[in-house]
């Protein structure tokens, strides 16, 4: 089995896609289309695209933790502008973000 | 009927002074039976998966039943053990932070094959825990999750107004304390480490372990002293 090397490394900034396919996917719709920064690499996992319809060979992919700045996921978030939310994102939801000097 | 319009409560028929007047056909709506509910598709697929898993003999109603009752005795007393344990031996913390599953290990404790990540709460920074996509939660280490953890209530406001959350568990987080919430969408899973509370200089590790509640440790909430 090839191990699918990571795209990204913690810091890197990207962007997740904005994408709405049907069925079981675990990405939150309100992470969609925004940006933020990989906060560390949590390894390879079988694609839950695939696992969920019973596909036991699902393909391997990279997760990382992604960390957003809550004011970029909702503009009137109310609170420290500092405050984050981190999210478990798979390798194929994102691209690297414009602007990363990397 | 007179004056008292409570849509819930008890059925019972017979008069016993609490302001029914004296209407004898005077009946509270009954309370619903879990089987009230109409049986959804996935409740009905559940019951027939486990009905075929019996009679193919993977395993026994009663095998069932022993896990269904492990399950719902389990409560966070492993999660308070490594708490208690970090809050005593700074290197302990430092390893359950860097990598939970070697350092729970060594009180004889085995984490299992999902990842838990450790989220340690300081004066500058309080984490707070949620799956807004389902409700997946480390229950080897605090049980089975609460009813609100699974509420659609819960799983959204948590990432969208996590301090009107907290407020609302009597929860004040300074505005210059950064908030971290984690989203448990995949394959980890988190256990807040709590700050420990003033006061609790003299007390053993097994007492401390005490002031550590399921809720300090999805940082609802913070252990106190007493």
């Amino acid at each position: 089995m090839s191990e699918p090397v990571p795209q990204f490394a913690p810091g890197d900034r990207v962007r997740v896609l904005r994408r709405f396919p049907p069925g079981h996917v675990r990405t939150p719709w309100y992470c969609r289309g925004k940006p933020g920064e990989v906060e560390r690499i949590c390894g390879r996992y079988r694609n839950p695209e695939q696992l969920a319809y019973g596909n036991r060979d699902a393909e391997h992919q990279v997760l990382y933790r992604v960390r957003f700045a809550s004011r970029v996921l909702w503009p009137d978030y109310e609170g420290n502008e500092r405050d984050r939310v981190e999210i478990e994102i798979y390798e194929h939801w994102l691209a690297p973000e414009p602007g990363d000097t990397k | 009927m007179s004056g008292h319009e409570s849509p819930g409560g008890h059925d019972h028929g017979h008069p016993h002074g609490h302001g029914h007047g004296e209407d004898p056909t005077h009946r509270h709506p009954p309370q619903p039976d879990l089987e009230d509910t109409p049986l959804a598709r996935h409740q009905l697929m559940q019951m027939a998966v486990t009905s075929l898993l019996i009679e193919k003999g993977v395993f026994s109603a009663g095998e069932m039943r022993a896990q269904i009752e492990h399950m719902d005795t389990l409560g966070p007393a492993r999660g308070a053990e490594l708490v208690a344990r970090a809050w005593v031996d700074d290197g302990f913390r430092e390893r359950l932070v860097a990598d939970s599953k070697s350092a729970a290990a060594e009180l004889g404790m085995d984490l299992g094959p999902i990842p838990i990540l450790v989220m340690e709460n300081t004066p500058e920074t309080h984490h707070l825990v949620v799956c807004t996509l389902c409700s997946c939660y480390p229950r080897f280490l605090l049980g089975l999750p609460p009813d609100w953890y699974k509420s659609r209530s819960y799983r959204s406001r948590a990432v969208r107004e996590p301090r009107a959350v907290l407020a609302e568990f009597g929860t004040e987080i300074a505005p210059d304390t950064d908030l971290r919430v984690h989203d448990s969408t995949a394959d980890m899973r988190y256990l807040v480490l709590p700050m420990r509370p003033a006061g609790t200089d003299g007390m053993s590790e097994a007492e401390l372990a005490k002031l550590v509640t399921r809720d300090t440790l999805i940082g609802v909430t913070m252990p106190r002293a007493g």
